[in-house]
């Protein structure tokens, strides 16, 4: 019993660098800030919210959504490959990660490309200037995600990392979580609900 | 000046000593003429026609950027060798920029203080390219022009050093907090005639110095002052270091946001700037963490308790001055009433103390002892003192913080919150806060005291060493 509970404990190590959830913990107490603050604005100027939501399409959100989820899910499988000593094909779910990240982006700038083409920029309204924000500020975090995952491929590709040491590569796959928690907590609360 | 001196690394880190005995020197001048100011708050007249309060205020603001900024040369001169594990690149450079610096602050002031601002603008030739007469930026063109090249100078030695030595994160840190310092303070240089665009670029150098790049130099000072008292392992100390400044940066940058609230900018900034710096606060919470961590963890005890005190100290009165009194009126619409108030002078008095004289009186109390040749630390008596002066001055600001606090928030009351017609004017709101001026300026006068006993520390330190020299050697 005693044994078991010894696996359990070890097994429930926190992966990656405590360091990295401190900084975690830091960058969602900013999300939240900003969460709040759409949320609280939303109640006070809701007429105004829910027609400029109806200007932005669900469906993009939706894609963008799915292609950031899926980059995740290949984050979280490419470690699995590598504490099994399989670097090689750690690598190829990186890059497979990656990829998939960059449909994000290039999704993403898309979108942006089209609403400021309509006239809806940072200063059109009070929605706007609070969806460039938002969805802004976690886009720069995808694009550091981008680099990072491109980083990890590479050094994984070089089998920098082994099952015993690979805190770097928990690290970064755990800062990729935090950016898709974030997108999909501002997917609905942007573009769905009203 | 060929003698060895056993207690440091490398003989060049020597240089450090000059910069470190003018700052304080300066960082005096600074507090006399906090001093007079004080007393002309509630005796205006007091010194006048000879030192007119806005005279006193710009040699106050003045004389603690320079301070503050020999200082962090100093620091720098002594931490980058030993990071780099060789000698400096040109001692002789360094010796010639630190007269150099120190006769262009000295005129500088004397200029201030002997001549009449538009008398000193006009013996300048400020018209040639106007850069005079913005707070904090009110050194003469010729002047502005003479910390550019000193600064190039100082960073081509400093860089030259890294460059050709071992590259350590707290190097790196402290070199692009450097750069950036360099770099924003160009902005001084650039004058638009609209007053908005104006106070844009102003903002540039002044929030981003202290809510930016002055944040990585603090960090690195703080690492590498705590990797020696404390022998944590390099490795630990440089991640939390990573943590902090990446913080730092992501909040300061956006954070300059909360300057651009009132000044004709789009309403955008309400927004940036609110929200980004509401976080502000997490960089100097995780400093305070960091420190107090890594002394919990120490492998050894370190002689030197004093310096021990100012690097906790340091972190906790940054993170209440800097963090916790920004915070305080940092938030679009607390700020619409409070900008500009006694509360703005509360927090840059406790944030400056806190945040930037306490690192490099930390810097200080470190390399002092053995740039001195008196080894890791002074004798038992000379820290006796030196922790005394830490107390006295803390407390001190503490206490001035607490009464500049009181004041703003009934100066909000008063001249702020009524409507338009039943609010006090500026001049007789300042008479109602007669009282918490008095009792500031004696909390300023304890803080004279206190900084005497930090400086007589130095001469106590001065009895043992003989002996503890010749142990040593």
């Amino acid at each position: 019993m005693s044994t078991s509970l010894e696996g359990y404990a070890s097994s429930r190590r926190l992966p990656g660098d405590l360091a990295m959830w401190f900084f975690i913990l830091a960058e969602l107490s900013l999300f939240a800030i900003l969460i709040i603050a759409f949320g609280v604005t939303q109640v006070l100027r809701y007429e105004q919210f829910s027609a400029s939501r109806q200007l932005l399409d669900t469906s993009t959100g939706l894609a963008l959504t799915l292609s950031l989820l899926t980059s995740g899910l290949f984050a979280a499988l490419a470690l699995q490959q590598v504490r099994q000593t399989r670097q090689r094909r750690g690598a190829l779910l990186l890059l497979a990660a990656l990829l998939s990240a960059s449909v994000y982006v290039w999704l993403k700038l898309s979108e942006y490309a089209h609403l400021a083409g309509q006239g809806l920029g940072l200063e059109h309204n009070t929605f706007f200037t609070l969806y460039w924000l938002l969805t802004g500020f976690h886009f720069l975090h995808v694009l550091l995600g981008v680099v990072i995952l491109g980083w990890m491929a590479e050094r994984c590709r070089r089998r920098a990392y082994t099952p015993g040491s690979h805190s770097g590569l928990e690290s970064g796959v755990l800062y990729w979580h935090m950016v898709d928690l974030v997108w999909v907590l501002l997917f609905p609360l942007v573009y769905v609900l009203n | 000046m060929t003698i060895m001196n056993p207690h440091l690394k490398f003989q060049s880190q020597a240089v450090a000593k000059p910069y470190f005995v003018f700052a304080l020197m300066l960082f005096v001048g600074q507090i006399l003429f906090g001093l007079i100011m004080g007393l002309q708050y509630v005796v205006g007249d007091f010194l006048f026609p000879l030192i007119p309060f806005n005279v006193a205020r710009m040699v106050h603001t003045n004389l603690l950027i320079v301070w503050l900024l020999f200082g962090f040369m100093g620091a720098a001169y002594y931490l980058v060798p030993e990071e780099a594990d060789r000698e400096l690149h040109s001692p002789k450079l360094a010796i010639i920029l630190f007269w150099v610096f120190a006769a262009a602050g000295v005129l500088t002031i004397l200029g201030y203080l002997l001549v009449p601002y538009a008398g000193l603008a006009a013996m300048t030739g400020n018209e040639l390219l106007p850069t005079m007469g913005r707070e904090f930026l009110e050194q003469p063109t010729i002047t502005k022009i003479g910390i550019v090249v000193v600064a190039l100078g100082f960073l081509y030695n400093i860089g030259m050093t890294l460059l050709k030595g071992r590259k350590t994160t707290i190097s790196m840190v402290m070199m692009t907090g450097l750069i950036g310092l360099a770099v924003f303070f160009l902005f001084s240089f650039y004058n638009p005639e609209n007053l908005a665009r104006d106070k844009y670029y102003w903002w540039f150098v002044v929030h981003l110095w202290v809510e930016g790049v002055w944040e990585l130099i603090m960090g690195s000072m703080l690492a590498f002052v705590l990797i020696k008292i404390t022998g944590v392992d390099r490795e630990v100390i440089e991640k939390w270091l990573y943590v902090i400044i990446a913080m730092a940066l992501i909040t300061g940058i956006l954070g300059t946001g909360h300057h651009f609230f009132w000044i004709g900018a789009p309403e955008v900034w309400l927004w940036v700037g609110s929200i980004f710096s509401a976080m502000e606060p997490v960089p100097f919470f995780a400093m305070v963490l960091f420190a107090f961590n890594m002394v919990s963890r120490r492998r050894r005890e370190h002689p030197n308790r004093a310096a021990s005190l100012w690097a906790m100290g340091t972190t906790v009165t940054a993170f209440l001055g800097a963090g916790v009194w920004g915070f305080l009126h940092t938030l679009a619409p607390v700020n619409y009433y409070t900008h500009g108030s006694q509360l703005t002078a509360a927090h840059g008095h406790l944030a400056f103390y806190g945040a930037y004289a306490m690192i490099v009186m930390t810097m200080i109390s470190y390399a002092m002892p053995r740039l001195r040749g008196l080894g890791e630390a002074p004798d038992a008596r000379a820290q006796t003192v030196e922790i005394w002066g830490f107390w006295l001055m803390t407390l001190s600001m503490v206490a001035i913080t607490l009464f500049l606090t009181a004041a703003g928030v009934v100066q909000v009351w008063l001249q702020r919150m009524p409507a338009d017609g039943a609010a006090l004017s500026f001049m007789s709101t300042v008479d109602q806060l007669a009282v918490f001026f008095w009792l500031r300026l004696v909390a300023g006068v304890f803080f004279l005291i206190g900084l005497v006993c930090y400086l007589y520390s130095f001469r106590q330190r001065g009895r043992v060493p003989v002996a503890v020299a010749a142990a040593a050697a």
